[in-house]
């Protein structure tokens, strides 16, 4: 084979991969809008601030140090003790579940029958708040994240690789990141049982029948309070995968607020109610952005991969305006 | 009657009586929120705690006490210029905007306010020329004497020639990133090596796609033109493809302790370029922490103090500082006006004896503004991270750039300058 053609398959493999991570944050958005009719500016955030949590538990890190600081002329900054990655992680769970209870108690009660914008205009605040007392609680510096999730190109899929090309061609084998292997391991599991969930438990039941219509839901005694939370829960949950994953690759710092944007087109392209949409969705912009830039950066200053992704959801847009697995608008006069 | 009397005669004593209570105002264009916060948090702490320390041992710059007026830019060019506007009326003697984006928005404002600008190695490069910039000042160093460096770095590795080796230029997809790229073009063709360029969009989370083609293309040498996460995110990729970390050489932006530790041992080796000494071994540290840091008048909580963007901060906040002290000599009064800054600035002398005086021996190049050159001597050395004592640590000493280059192409771009915006050659 020729080296251009396996490079190509380089570009979509590692396009694939990339596109499973946008779909994680993206899937933190679907459930929300579906279960409610929200669409969670603070997702982002969300993912920030709970990878912020488990880097703070995971250290020992004193919460509010620098206020505490500020306030009492104190010095400190960490305990004396650290905890290992799967504690700290089941602790950030407690504290994601917490904060769910929480915006529903502080926010979303107050806005039920509320327009979607004003839920909208809700979460915006809300994302801005988290930002800073993220900030407040575990400080502003650049952190390092370590969940002992392995990371570095696949030396194994390298030298399995490496042979295919034809004698004489300029080929390395080929390149896949093991950190981006682990997280669609990971992304794949997380639908696996988020569908089984949905499918087969009678949460996950009631959760679909608010989903549907949420009205006819609260006639049959389906609490929409106790959805809420239960949907904010998960939502963090996977917010909390996202920062994991993408944490590792750059350490954990308020860009990490940022990797929300990458999930718009994600959502664009899938719809906004459909979980494999998310995930296709992700899939088909992670590979369409990489190949994109491969064969046309290099004609066209490159750095094309921000706004590709838009163009390739605009595109699907013109098509399918719902998105290619959102629920069909049928609007009846 | 006799009480409103009092009242106005009060409020009038006052009114004439506060410009004997003036200060030196420095305002400080920081950034402490949004992607940037992280590397823009010490830098301000850096360069405000200065000051402070500046009126607590000295009693402010030649018994004129200091006031910092605080603006957040967030990094934003529209922001930094409405900081620019909201703050010049409190009669501020020198911006320093830290974002080229923002210096290249006030370079016209600022010179036609008279007031200086001082972007210690950032901002537009050609404002080196102090015959068409009259109020803009870049020392130490600018990028082009940045890329020059790096490229003669990069040259001595491979024994004195690049003749056919393959350079790439990793940066930030902005003004800022695009600075260093004329020059590198220029050193191309002079060394005889391929440049590939390798832009990176906002923030630089993900960067999957250039680095593989930096895989597939195998350059020798790796230069970067990086801003926060982008950094970090960079290392990570570099270490993760096995790119020897020796061979990648940020610029100074690109070479604090935020960019390398998200990639823990993986970065051990990484190099970058350097406009002062990395580390806390200086009497100035003591200082700042006896009558700033303990006395709890910090603008931080000095966790900072130490670090390479806080030096670089109070780096920045010495300029200033012996810039104004060089005003007050020439015009014999301490309370100097923008004016009269700028004349400081244009004479300002680092020498090693004032490095020393200050309790910074050997922390930075020496140098001698002029009124031609506003941009020093362009001087820095080459740092290297060590990811086991978490330290970053000078190999080479200060080198200048290749001025044969450069000067040509600061005279082109000034003149080109001058002649769009009617400015006529000083210093003859």
């Amino acid at each position: 084979m020729s080296a251009d053609f396996l490079y190509t398959i380089e570009v979509i493999i590692n396009g694939l991969m990339a596109g499973v991570l946008y779909s994680l944050v993206a899937l933190g958005f679907v459930l929300i809008f579906k279960a409610s009719g929200i669409f969670n500016y603070a997702q982002g955030v969300m993912a920030l601030f709970a990878a912020l949590t488990l880097v703070g538990l995971q250290e020992g890190r004193v919460p509010f140090a620098h206020l505490i600081n500020a306030m009492f002329g104190t010095k400190i900054h960490h305990f004396d003790w650290s905890l290992p990655a799967l504690l700290a992680i089941i602790l950030t769970v407690l504290i994601m579940i917490l904060f769910a209870i929480l915006v529903e108690k502080l926010i979303l009660k107050h806005l039920v029958n509320q327009e979607p914008i004003i839920l909208f205009m809700a979460t915006i605040g809300l994302a801005y708040f988290m930002e800073g007392f993220g900030d407040l609680m575990w400080g502003s510096d650049v952190k390092t994240l370590n969940v002992g999730i392995p990371q570095g190109g696949s030396f194994w899929f390298e030298d399995f690789t490496i042979g295919w090309a034809a004698e004489g061609e300029k080929f390395y084998g080929m390149y896949v990141d093991l950190l981006d292997v682990w997280a669609a391991i990971i992304a794949i599991s997380l639908v696996l049982v988020l569908t089984i969930f949905s499918q087969y438990t009678k949460s996950g039941r009631a959760l679909r029948a608010v989903a549907d219509d949420h009205q006819a839901a609260l006639s049959v005694g389906i609490s929409l309070r106790v959805i809420w939370v239960l949907v904010w829960s998960i939502s963090g949950f996977v917010a909390l995968v996202a920062g994991m994953m993408w944490g590792a690759k750059s350490g954990v710092q308020f860009s990490l607020s940022l990797i929300a944007l990458k999930a718009l087109p994600v959502l664009m392209l899938g719809g906004f109610t459909s979980i494999p949409g998310a995930i296709v969705g992700g899939l088909i912009i992670g590979a369409g952005e990489k190949l994109f830039e491969f064969f046309m950066g290099p004609l066209i200053g490159g750095a094309t991969e921000n706004w590709f992704a838009y163009v390739l959801a605009l595109l699907f847009l013109v098509f399918r305006p719902q998105g290619l697995f959102g629920e069909k608008i049928i609007e009846r006069v | 009657m006799n009480f409103k009397k009092t009242i106005l005669s009060a409020l009038a004593t006052l009114f004439l009586v506060s410009p004997v209570l003036a200060e030196l105002v420095f305002p400080s264009l920081s950034y402490r929120t949004g992607a940037y916060g992280p590397n823009g948090i010490p830098f301000a702490d850096g360069y405000e705690d200065y000051f402070t320390l500046m009126n607590e041992r000295d009693g402010g710059i030649g018994g004129e006490k200091v006031r910092v007026v605080k603006c957040e830019t967030a990094y934003n060019t529209e922001k930094g210029v409405e900081c620019y506007e909201s703050t010049k009326g409190e009669g501020a003697l020198l911006y320093q905007p830290l974002s080229t984006g923002i210096t290249y928005q006030l370079i016209p404002k600022a010179s036609a306010d008279n007031i200086p600008v001082l972007s210690s190695g950032y901002g537009r490069t050609s404002a080196k020329n102090g015959k068409i910039f009259k109020w803009i000042f870049n020392f130490p160093g600018t990028y082009w004497d940045a890329a020059s460096i790096a490229t003669k770095h990069a040259m001595d590795m491979s024994d004195g020639s690049l003749d056919g080796k393959k350079i790439a230029l990793v940066y930030h997809n902005s003004g800022y990133g695009k600075e260093p790229i004329r020059t590198l073009e220029v050193l191309s063709k002079k060394h005889n090596f391929e440049l590939m360029l390798l832009p990176v969009d906002h923030p630089g989370q993900e960067q999957k796609s250039q680095w593989l083609q930096i895989r597939r293309e195998r350059p020798d040498y790796i230069f970067m033109w990086g801003w926060g996460v982008m950094n970090s995110v960079a290392i990570q990729e570099a270490a993760n493809i096995r790119f020897p970390m020796e061979n990648f050489i940020g610029v100074w932006w690109s070479g604090s302790e935020n960019d390398v530790t998200p990639a823990g041992d993986a970065a051990h080796g990484y190099k970058s370029l350097a406009m002062h000494a990395p580390g806390d071994d200086f009497p100035v540290y003591d200082d700042m922490r006896k009558y700033v840091i303990d006395k709890g008048l910090g603008a931080g909580d000095g966790s900072n103090v130490g670090t390479v963007l806080y030096s670089r901060g109070m780096y920045a906040a010495i300029l200033a500082v012996e810039g104004a002290k060089s005003a007050q000599k020439i015009h014999g009064v301490s309370k100097i006006t923008p004016s009269m800054m700028r004349d400081g600035l244009e004479a300002l002398e680092i020498t090693e004896e004032k490095l020393a005086s200050i309790g910074l021996p050997g922390f930075a190049p020496t140098f001698k503004a002029s009124c031609e050159n506003h941009g020093g001597t362009g001087s820095a050395a080459i740092q290297q991270w060590d990811a086991k004592k978490g330290t970053w640590s000078f190999i080479t000493d200060y080198m200048t750039s290749d001025q044969s280059v450069i000067q040509p192409l600061i005279d082109a771009d000034s003149s080109q300058f001058a002649s769009e915006n009617n400015i006529t050659e000083r210093c003859n």
